[in-house]
């Protein structure tokens, strides 16, 4: 117990109390998920809002004669108190849990094996972090959010399995804008705050203004060779994990891959995807606390060689479970390079666009594969291999199966990795690794 | 929400803060989920914990604390003033207390049937047969049905004398039915977006309304695998409560909070086309046009006394006669901005501090029938709930697609197309608005999703509208 934490000794605590507290036909897996972390909005480089927030969670999940309930409950500092408050939720659940419906796709909680995980990183101070960020972002304005702390999640179930990952990240997620209101986005992101390297992220960032102080160029709706910069597919990546690679997905009738599992609709042999763990950013037990394999290949040359299915879907679809989440999102995607190098980019659009960035992507038909979305910060018009201005904000709508299909041209020989900079419920964890790619033709509309 | 007395932990508080205010929030989440007639989700998720804010040398400082006993909450104002103190030299705008109005009282949403009227077994009986109803042929293959009930316990005290409790009851409603055939499939929901969320009770799971709804729902969905696809083309653009409830959300809450104007959101939600110098002059849309923030409209969704700033909330037009009028923006936006706004400063629970957020943002009733409507339209598409939607950073540029559209013809509505869309520009688009329905066309929707903010939030947020029609839109199916 001696290198445990506060937050992984409490968790211990609470899960041997509960443990004891189960009868014999009943099955329990308890979560954990929590984060100590330090928040400085940020905008025109001053400070907005400044705070903390110290949160977790504990979620139960009650098995008991084939039917299944789940709570979850904010962990007081007192662990004498959570013993009492989850023991009594416990209580509740059995009282809920008898009036529910037999489900016939339970999965019952296993022991196939623990770990632990505790990935130790050097961050600022509290104290020191305003003080370190604001200079060096004089002169220009600079707007978005640092956030840096310990995150924590646990799992364990009443057949002895447990699993701890934590973990010190921080992040600052960046734009910076000109006076007439172009603005290039930016990242600084890790486990080890390094002031020489952020000064320089910083400074990097504000040498790319300068191209966007070219004038604007207005394009009109239309398809246009284009490069997508590793951000932007990144996000049309993420697209996947909603609506896409889910199996559940696949048999409801609400995947954009329908066509390739019913009608053998293939994409480029250059697009391959893997769920790819090996970068250890992201914990590899899911809800279940069932560990994923370490790299599984989802489209290999252009096919779709696996789909995430959870064990949920192996026992209601007949697919093997690969220990998907729940969700069946990937976790941690990784796209294979290719082979257009990173200098040869401009050169090999020839006449088109460079995308940077992209902005609010939605399936508008969701079936056909299709996306809407908006070009975002620094994006360029190029002419024969030079960059000649930055575009004004241009509205897409156009399929899956044309820009990772029929039209994809070159896949970058780069990899870039995308953290996940998201805080709904919670600081997230890991990122999207991928490189860029090259698209015959991609559909403007507004 | 007696665990806790705040007045006695804002009393033991000792920092030299020039204001202090404590937030309690305790909100229990209970969703309940059937697919295909087998449950998938029972489950119960209570947050509880404290906001600790406090202002020193005009800077603002926070942490959301799950630890509530007096030194958990003494503590926690150490480390917010002290957080505020640091940054306090690099404030973008230096508040005082006129920031958090003094305002004493109480709000509880209305309802007739308490959560604890239907048992957890009656609604997962309910929810079947849902399922059971939606599913009216074998060419539905999917179904399935969610009924979410949000019980949140809000109490804020402050330094300068606030005391103020309110007590929401929230459902929200959702089912869905998909059908195929071949290599056509075609969703059908209750409105789109989670839409059918309000403050309420029990007594909205009336099981014969229900169970009718249901099985229009798995008709609809099964009638438009045979549907002609959406015309494409500039037509008239008729559209329902339920995309309306999408349309007034994106293009003019989002483009009217005062927080991105000032440019907070730049990051990630985005700016906006609207200027400071445009409200009192812009003409944002047509002269029939009338926009109203109005939290007080007894079981909309997002309906409320007072903001998490503790101004006391009221109806306020925010396009009166077409022209832009007044923002969406908190105290904090007015007193930076100099504009007029509203009570919308708002957080998403205890560990998120507050921003501008959209409340209820209503379109005003106009004079016209549905049928008056349909019958001056030579060639248009109607359009129901939303299942698509994507606008740009600044609000201008957006598409938006729904579930079911019929075409009118000659002033008549001629047949039912499928995959129906639709783009545009937020001001030449709502300069195009030519009628609004009447008070019997008027609907209130809601949705529990809107994001914003860093950190991130999400929150809830109530939209009413009567039908609407727009002139020589441009229209298009699916891929």
């Amino acid at each position: 117990m001696s290198n445990q934490g506060h937050s992984e000794q409490l968790f211990e605590r609470v899960c041997h109390a509960l443990f004891q507290e189960l009868n014999k036909d009943e099955y329990l897996t308890l979560s954990y998920g929590g984060e100590n972390s330090q928040f400085i909005r940020i905008n025109n480089a001053k400070v907005r809002q400044t705070g903390l927030v110290n949160d977790a969670d504990i979620s139960l999940e009650l098995i008991h004669d084939k039917r299944i309930c789940y709570s979850s409950l904010t962990v007081r500092e007192s662990i004498e108190e959570l013993i009492v408050q989850t023991i009594d939720e416990l209580k509740r659940m059995r009282s809920e849990v008898i009036q529910l419906p037999e489900d016939p796709y339970i999965v019952l909680p296993e022991n196939s094996g623990s770990s632990r995980e505790v990935r130790k990183g050097s961050l600022l101070s509290i104290e020191k972090a305003v003080d370190a960020l604001l200079p060096a972002m004089e002169g220009v304005d600079l707007v978005g959010i640092y956030a840096s702390g310990k995150i924590y999640r646990g799992n364990a179930n009443s057949l002895g399995q447990k699993h701890w990952f934590e973990t010190d990240t921080f992040s600052l997620d960046y734009s910076i804008v000109t006076p007439d209101h172009k603005m290039v986005k930016g990242t600084y992101a890790g486990t080890h705050w390094n002031q020489n390297a952020y000064e320089e992220n910083i400074q990097d960032s504000k040498k790319k203004l300068e191209l966007m102080n070219l004038p604007v160029k207005k394009l009109e709706p239309g398809n246009y060779r284009t490069w997508f910069a590793p951000s932007a597919v990144a996000d049309f990546l993420g697209m996947l994990s909603w609506n896409g690679i889910s199996e559940a997905a696949i048999q409801q009738g609400n995947s954009a891959l329908l066509k390739m599992r019913n009608e053998g609709v293939k994409l480029s042999d250059k697009f391959n995807v893997n769920e790819d763990f090996s970068s250890g950013t992201v914990p590899r037990f899911n809800e279940k606390g069932q560990i994923a394999p370490e790299k599984l290949t989802l489209f290999n040359n252009g096919d779709l060689a696996n789909t995430l299915v959870s064990s949920r879907s192996e026992k209601e679809y007949k697919k093997e479970s690969n220990f998907a989440s729940e969700g069946e999102y990937m976790r941690s995607p990784v796209m294979e390079t290719g082979k257009l190098s990173e200098s040869e980019v401009l050169k090999t659009i020839g006449t088109g666009l460079y995308l940077s960035n992209l902005h609010y992507l939605n399936w508008s038909d969701n079936i056909g594969g299709r996306i809407t979305g908006l070009t975002r910060y620094a994006c360029f018009w190029v002419e024969n291999g030079e960059i000649i201005a930055p575009i004004e904000t241009m509205r897409f709508d156009d399929t899956l199966y044309r820009f990772f299909g029929s039209e994809l041209e070159a896949v970058g020989d780069t990899s870039k990795f995308i953290p996940e900079v998201g805080t709904y419920e919670g600081r997230e964890l890991g990122g999207t690794i991928c490189p860029g790619i090259l698209v015959k033709s991609f559909s403007l509309t507004l | 929400m007696n665990e806790i007395h705040l007045k006695n932990l804002l009393a033991a508080v000792d920092v030299p803060a020039d204001w202090i205010g404590l937030r309690e929030v305790k909100e229990s989440t209970t969703t309940r989920y059937v697919r295909d007639s087998k449950p998938q989700a029972n489950v119960k998720n209570t947050s509880h914990g404290v906001m600790v804010e406090v202002l020193v040398d005009g800077q603002f400082g926070y942490i959301g604390t799950n630890r509530m006993d007096a030194e958990g909450i003494s503590n926690a104002a150490r480390k917010a003033y002290e957080q505020a103190k640091l940054a306090s030299k690099y404030s973008i705008y230096h508040f005082t207390d006129a920031a958090r109005p003094k305002n004493v009282g109480t709000y509880q949403s209305p309802y007739l049937k308490a959560i604890d009227s239907i048992l957890p077994g009656e609604v997962n009986e309910l929810l079947i047969k849902v399922n059971n109803a939606l599913k009216v042929s074998d060419k539905v293959i999917s179904v399935n049905s969610l009924i979410r009930i949000v019980e949140s316990d809000h109490h804020f005290v402050s330094s300068n004398g606030s005391d103020i409790t309110q007590n929401f009851l929230m459902t929200t409603f959702d089912m869905q039915s998909t059908a195929q055939d071949g290599p056509i499939v075609q969703t059908r929901s209750h409105g789109g977006l989670r839409g059918f969320s309000h403050q309420q009770g029990m007594e909205v799971f009336d099981e014969s309304v229900i169970i009718d709804q249901a099985r229009k729902i798995g008709l609809e969905s099964v009638e438009l695998l045979s549907a002609d696809e959406c015309p494409s083309g500039k037509m008239g653009l008729v559209l329902a409560p339920d995309q309306m409830m999408l349309q007034i959300h994106e293009s003019i809450g989002h483009a009217t909070e005062i927080d991105r104007i000032l440019g907070d959101e730049r990051n990630y939600a985005g700016w906006s086309f609207v200027k400071p110098e445009d409200f009192g002059k812009l003409q944002y849309g047509s002269e029939i046009m009338n926009v109203t923030f109005d939290p007080t409209v007894a079981g909309e969704f997002a309906s409320y006394k007072y903001d998490d700033g503790g101004q006391k909330a009221e109806k306020e037009y925010i396009v009166k006669d077409g022209i832009l009028v007044r923002g969406l923006g908190g105290k904090e936006s007015q007193i930076r901005s100099n504009l007029p706004g509203v009570a919308n400063f708002r957080a998403s629970l205890w560990n998120r501090a507050p921003i501008d957020r959209m409340a209820n943002l209503n379109l005003e009733p106009g004079q016209s029938t549905f049928d008056e409507i349909i019958s001056s339209i030579d060639r248009g598409v109607y359009m129901e709930s939303n299942r698509s939607w994507s606008i740009d950073d600044y609000r201008n540029k957006f598409q938006f697609g729904c579930e079911y559209g019929k075409l009118i013809e000659n002033g008549k509505i001629t047949k039912t197309v499928k995959n129906p869309n639709y783009r545009g520009i937020t001001n030449p688009f709502w300069n195009s608005l030519k009628m609004i329905g009447n008070k019997d066309t008027f609907k209130c929707y809601g949705t529990p999703y809107c994001g914003k903010g860093e950190p991130n939030q999400t929150i809830r947020v109530g939209h009413a509208s009567p039908v609407a029609y727009f002139e020589n839109v441009d229209v298009f199916g699916g891929a």
